[in-house]
């Protein structure tokens, strides 16, 4: 364990002094993502102007919806870049030098990338977080408190387990899936807003399907004080349980794997 | 006539990626229909502050999923970039044709086939919807003729805006940071966001001059009777007014950087 931590730790020295080799390039692209995100942030703004809520929802409460589901796909994709950018894995053989390593390969594909300039997008997600918090009425308790960083933990762990997911169907159609961009940028573009507003089907789908909701929409009922039950605020280590049939899947396709040969 | 040849490879060349295409499209619908419902629960929330009528906003959203791959600013010919880059454009210069023609129908070509292979399966679909979320018909012939020649013109606006952009790379050889802000500023000024109805009223009249608003906003809103009459008359001018003075600068800022430019041997 202490010998990954120090490999991890040398993967992240090598990836953060070599993205700081161009560093004007590094600035433009984290103030890139820094952009991106304000300019939606600046649509919520703009729609919030015109109108004062929708399905019961507030300005500010939407902006904390959206800093919890930015801060989690920020954090992950940071992070597990390696496992968004599989299929150059898979088709530039890498993963066959991968396979031969003593080393996990889960272990191994996190270390191959880790993407400093997506932290522009985390910036934006604390700034929002922190201005959302301040302008929220939540009756502040420990409890509460512990359940926004369960919030945290629950976004970033689904992220990564839809990354992983993303990868191992790599494994089967070699090419990643622009449909799975729905799942990925799609979650990220709609949960500006609580997935209540989309309907009960896209509801349900977030529930059952995915877990968006369960680290995002019912702790922040029960956070903004909508709803009283204590248990909502337990929901994200459930949806945390999303990694398992994610590996399950992993696994299948690792056994599956047949090098592209190149 | 080289110009339509060169437009014919790359059009092709575009049309191979067809299982791409398809998916794409999946996206996009259902990026749509999300979008819809969103509207649909801003709409219940206050009729009353909805700048525009429910089925023009609908029609726009569809036609803006569609024709997604047409306007979408942060797309770019990368290649064009390179050769400024590395040298390689001293090649292109030997070549008989003129270097801005060439390229600026290049992006188009690109656009048009990425566009073609995508709109289709979104077309046929969202007519089909139920009420309130289908994409219905224009009102009159007259609408659906402005809308076609807007498309186009858009289009040329958009495929002008980057040709800017490529002649500015001339002078600066890194054109990263460039890239990144005059994406990130036309996207958001074009409506990709948020529709431009959907902006401060006070913000309105002065968005409408910008190039921006001659992009992936104009075909769509006359497309749904959202800009009509006098309106109608001034926004394809203005397309017209645009397309020529980006046109004129990007050919001038080509044809000032070309001159001093020094290609090093290698």
């Amino acid at each position: 364990m202490k010998q990954a931590i120090q490999t991890y730790f040398r993967y992240f020295t090598i990836h953060f002094k070599s993205c700081m080799q161009y560093k004007i390039s590094f600035l433009l692209t984290f103030l890139g993502q820094f952009l991106v995100c304000f300019s939606v942030f600046l649509g919520v703004y703009f729609m919030f102007l015109r109108f004062s809520a929708v399905k019961g929802f507030t300005y500010s409460d939407c902006l904390l919806c959206y800093a919890i589901i930015l801060m989690g796909f920020s954090l992950a994709e940071c992070f597990f870049r390696g496992f968004d950018l599989f299929q150059q894995i898979i088709a530039n053989g890498e993963f066959d030098r991968i396979l031969v390593r003593p080393r996990s390969l889960i272990f191994q594909v996190l270390g191959s990338k880790i993407e400093f300039t997506r932290l522009g997008r985390v910036l934006q997600a604390v700034i929002m977080l922190v201005y959302a918090l301040m302008t929220c009425r939540i009756s502040w308790t420990p409890y509460r408190v512990f359940v926004l960083i369960f919030m945290l933990i629950g976004g970033i762990v689904v992220y990564s387990s839809l990354f992983l997911l993303r990868a191992s169907i790599c494994f089967f159609t070699l090419d990643g899936l622009e449909v799975f961009n729905i799942l990925t940028d799609g979650s990220k573009e709609f949960g500006r807003y609580p997935a209540s507003i989309y309907g009960k089907r896209v509801l349900t789908i977030c529930t059952c399907l995915i877990p968006f909701a369960l680290f995002q929409y019912y702790p922040l009922l029960y956070l903004l004080g909508y709803r009283k039950e204590a248990g909502y605020g337990l929901l994200p280590l459930l949806a945390c349980l999303f990694f398992l049939p994610c590996y399950l899947f992993w696994k299948i396709g690792v056994r599956y794997y047949k090098s592209t040969g190149s | 006539m080289k110009y339509l040849s060169f437009f014919r490879i790359r059009f092709v060349n575009g049309l191979q990626y067809r299982i791409a295409a398809l998916s794409g499209a999946a996206t996009q619908f259902v990026w749509g229909l999300l979008l819809i419902l969103l509207y649909h629960a801003f709409y219940e929330a206050d009729p009353a502050s909805f700048p525009m009528r429910l089925s023009s906003l609908v029609s726009y959203l569809w036609l803006q999923q569609s024709f997604f791959a047409l306007y979408q600013v942060w797309s770019w010919e990368n290649e064009l970039f390179e050769l400024i880059q590395t040298g390689n454009v001293a090649y292109e210069l030997c070549r008989p044709y003129r270097l801005y023609d060439a390229w600026l129908v290049r992006i188009i070509a690109t656009r048009m086939s990425n566009a073609a292979l995508r709109c289709v399966p979104i077309l046929l679909l969202a007519p089909l919807l139920p009420e309130g979320y289908r994409l219905s018909p224009p009102e009159n012939g007259l609408q659906m003729a402005c809308f076609l020649l807007s498309l186009w013109l858009a289009l040329l606006v958009v495929a002008a805006f980057q040709m800017l952009i490529h002649s500015l790379t001339f002078y600066l050889l890194n054109p990263q940071g460039l890239k990144i802000i005059s994406q990130s500023v036309a996207s958001f000024l074009c409506g990709e966001v948020i529709p431009l109805p959907f902006f401060p009223e006070s913000a309105q009249k002065l968005l409408s001059w910008l190039p921006f608003a001659s992009m992936g906003n104009a075909p769509f809103r006359i497309y749904g009777g959202d800009i009509a009459g006098a309106a109608l008359a001034e926004t394809l001018f203005l397309q017209i007014f645009w397309i020529a003075a980006l046109m004129l600068i990007g050919r001038f800022l080509m044809h000032m950087g070309l001159k001093k430019t020094l290609i090093q041997g290698g």
